[in-house]
């Protein structure tokens, strides 16, 4: 019996290992939360490091005492079993050192959710909306509005046996037909709501996400360091196509903004919410596909 | 009349057949039933898994449409919680709690007989919706409207079946409550009951105390799709998240009803091998309780993204990380049982050894979760999955499997085969964590849950992961083909199956005959 054992662990945990390690050398993104481009985003890095630090720390400890006790306190080696069953010393010392641990983590932890809690001195504010699947953004004060739906070559390749490979579509199921534009350095208030179930509008790397519901407005805020272009994703089942309503951010340099932001007012009519009529194939095919 | 003659009378009386087992009052006939439904529908909920997984298993749609497969996720949850763990620990509660206090029977046998009874109504209505029109409920096993007002026929369905599951559960832990507090032995103080007992004494009260909140939180959505309420609609005054605080207040609590059970077992199963008393077993039994009164007052960690003012978020954060201290405990506990024991490693100790050790790796994801900021990241993403699922599958089910070759030769009066048992802990043990720990990296690399189709930096991690998925699933037929061979024969069990093994269900003989403790035995 205990060949098997081991024999099956052996074979079976190399192939398990083999298959998990392989990929995990390519690339660090593929297992690990990103530092995200804002300062919040990295505060948040730094929480979850040190979180699973302390996680990793205790695990090698109690783990270590428990693989020691398993190859050494074993009936086959001939071991006569101890009697004890309470120490009120020791059960003291290991309530009471946990209880240190989550206080200490628990100091910074306070300090970046209060800094995250904060919306006051934003400099701008964008609205976000969740629909059932797209999203739409409105630049208050701005008079700029506009939906954001997955783009069309993604919409193709993820119809059921449509036949055309993922790999081979643009950044597949994480592209918009019309990013949202956003400034760098500068502190931008979000509102964000639903308009006909919850949503969660999530960006990785601005550190959060945050829902929307409809009825109630939900404030937060960010400021974004790098100019760039960042992918997320909807994070709150919200129906059939839940996973076809992702988000597009480009942050650029505060001039380019306001460049942008010009042109978007220059026309108005084309790109506003009045122009959300069921023309889009996108949203035709969901319509078709959901009766 | 005398003894024997009404024993004599008694059994002739006794239906056979399949009538027998419809209106069966012996908990361990009960008892067997629950065991055997909660076996087929972890085989239902894993077929449904086995659909999730094979969508999953490369990017692009190949199998399913959305709609479909966010049925299969939210009846996988609904049919793995409602119909293989929880009837799983009620069955053992049946067929142990009796044996282990020194009882006759449960304290109420008829109400148990109906609480089982209860169990298969309630499954083919919910399974039905998935053949009605509009198909099956697809707002996720949490339910939350207004994308639950969007189901179909199956709407007032599911709700009547959560009903008639909750029910049940109720009937199950007041018969638990009072066979544990007024059945038991001579001498059998409340501290000298095996911490299986003490554990699901505790699960009862949670589940007394929750299971009506559920009810009330489902009923206010029935009401609000028909009959013009609008709790949980802004439109009308009411608050989509209300219904979040009330689900949580329930959900919280049922996921330590979900494993406070498996704790008991975890703490009987290890000093048998080890062959050594329990380590700390009264801070065991206050760890418990702690426990469960903090699951009252954590509840809202699961919403840290639905906006709640700071002195909430801080509050719920607090509260939550407060439940490593208690659970630490409890590990530590373990580990110390072990410490200078002899140990012998038999297929219920490795179940239960790869209990403490994966559990505890889902309570490290949990701590982590639990820091709100972080959370933010790690919310409603497969790090969530990935978390909740090493202390459901790794913990509840292995805890339940450590269980079943513990107590099989009890049941059935025949040694499991080991061998076999072993091939079934080793495939089980790998094929679980090739499952579930990369699901840890998609979640942080960000693919969030209950999603049909991912962009392409995913697809590695999700490949192994279902290849993980079904090699697990397949093992589990290991198991059903084991148990099938051990009822039908096998080495006969001794009254005391295991060396180490102490308490009264190992004083009556194995199998444990259909009535047991007539007179109680007296504890000193």
């Amino acid at each position: 019996m205990h060949t098997v054992a081991v024999r099956t662990l052996l074979s079976l945990g190399l192939l398990g290992l083999g298959l998990v390690v392989s990929p995990a050398m390519a690339d660090y993104s593929l297992i690990n939360m990103t530092q995200g481009v804002t300062e919040s985003s990295r505060q948040i890095y730094g929480l979850h490091m040190t979180i699973f630090m302390i996680t990793v720390v205790i695990g090698v400890l109690v783990f270590g005492a428990m693989f020691y006790s398993i190859f050494r306190h074993r009936k086959s080696r001939g071991v006569k079993p101890a009697k004890f069953h309470h120490s009120t010393a020791v059960e003291i010392v290991w309530t009471v050192i946990p209880f240190v641990i989550l206080v200490a983590m628990a100091v910074p932890a306070t300090k970046v959710l209060v800094d995250l809690d904060d919306t006051s001195r934003a400099e701008m504010t964008v609205k976000v909306t969740g629909y059932q699947w797209f999203w739409g953004y409105e630049y208050i004060d701005e008079d700029v509005q506009f939906l954001s739906r997955l783009d069309t070559d993604s919409d193709r390749a993820r119809q059921l046996d449509s036949g055309i490979q993922p790999a081979s579509v643009d950044n597949y199921l994480q592209n918009v037909d019309k990013r949202l534009v956003l400034p760098i350095n500068t502190r931008i208030r979000f509102q964000i709501t639903g308009a006909d179930v919850i949503h969660s509008w999530w960006m990785p790397d601005l550190g959060w996400k945050k829902d929307a519901i409809p009825g109630f407005v939900n404030e937060t805020w960010t400021n974004i360091d790098e100019p760039g272009v960042y992918r997320g994703r909807c994070a709150e089942l919200c129906g059939r196509d839940h996973g076809f309503m992702p988000i597009v951010v480009e942050a650029v340099e505060k001039d380019a903004f306001q460049a942008w932001l010009a042109e978007r007012q220059g026309g108005v009519v084309e790109d506003s919410a009045n122009t959300a009529t069921i023309d889009d194939e996108s949203q035709v095919s969901d319509a078709v596909a959901a009766r | 009349m005398t003894a024997t003659t009404h024993d004599h009378a008694a059994h002739a009386d006794e239906p056979y057949g399949l009538k027998r087992w419809f209106v069966t009052t012996n908990h361990k006939d009960i008892g067997s039933m629950y065991l055997l439904w909660s076996l087929a529908m972890f085989l239902v909920g894993g077929a449904m898994a086995l659909v999730i997984r094979a969508e999953l298993f490369q990017p692009g749609l190949q199998l399913v449409d959305p709609y479909f497969f966010n049925q299969m996720t939210t009846m996988h949850a609904l049919v793995m919680i409602f119909g293989a763990v929880m009837p799983a620990f009620t069955g053992l509660a049946n067929w142990m709690i009796p044996l282990m206090v020194g009882a006759p029977d449960m304290a109420l046998p008829r109400m148990n007989n109906w609480s089982f009874w209860l169990l298969p109504f309630g499954f083919a209505i919910l399974l039905s919706t998935l053949f009605m029109p509009g198909g099956g409920p697809a707002g996720g096993w949490t339910m939350y409207p207004p994308l639950m007002l969007q189901t179909g026929m199956a709407f007032p369905f599911v709700i009547f079946a959560i009903h008639v599951l909750g029910i049940s559960s109720i009937m199950g832990s007041i018969n638990v409550v009072a066979t544990v507090l007024n059945m038991r032995a001579p001498g059998m103080t409340l501290m000298k009951m095996p911490l299986f007992v003490w554990t699901w004494l505790i699960t009862a009260y949670l589940m007394i105390a929750v299971m009506p909140v559920l009810a009330g939180a489902v009923t206010m959505l029935l009401t609000d799709q028909y009959f013009g309420t609008s709790f949980f609609s802004a439109a009308g005054g009411g608050d989509p998240v209300l219904y979040q605080h009330i689900f949580w207040f329930f959900g919280h609590p049922e996921v330590y009803i979900l494993i406070l059970p498996a704790f008991g077992i975890i703490s009987t199963i290890i000093p048998t091998f080890a062959r050594k008393p329990l380590f700390g077993y009264s801070s065991m039994v206050y760890a418990t309780a702690s426990i469960a009164f903090l699951s009252f007052i954590v509840w809202a960690h699961h919403m840290f993204t639905v906006g709640m003012p700071l002195a909430g978020q801080l509050f719920f954060m607090y509260s939550t990380m407060l439940i490593a201290v208690p659970t630490g405990v409890k590990v530590f506990n373990w580990v110390a049982t072990m410490w200078r024991g002899a140990m012998t490693f038999e297929t219920p100790m490795l179940f239960a050894l790869a209990f403490v050790f994966l559990f505890t790796i889902g309570g490290f994801s949990g701590l982590m979760l639990a820091i709100a900021p972080a959370d933010f990241q790690y919310h409603d993403t497969y790090f969530v999955v990935a978390h909740f699922h090493y202390v459901l599958v790794t913990g509840a089910v292995f805890a339940i499997l450590a269980a079943a070759y513990y107590w099989m030769p009890k049941w059935t009066g025949h040694m499991y085969n080991e061998r076999l048992a072993q091939w079934h802990f080793w495939l089980s043990t790998v094929f679980v964590n090739v499952l579930f720990f990369p699901q840890h990296f998609l979640g942080l690399a960000g693919m969030p849950r209950r999603i049909p189709d991912y962009s392409v930096q995913f697809a590695d991690w999700n490949m192994i992961s279902s290849i993980g998925g079904f090699g697990f699933g397949f093992a589990q037929l290991i198991f059903v083909y084991l148990l099938y061979k051990c009822i039908r024969g096998g080495q006969e069990a001794e009254a005391r199956a295991w060396e180490g093994a102490e308490g009264l269900e190992w004083e009556v003989p194995s199998p444990a005959p259909h009535h047991t403790f007539e007179t109680p035995p007296v504890v000193r």
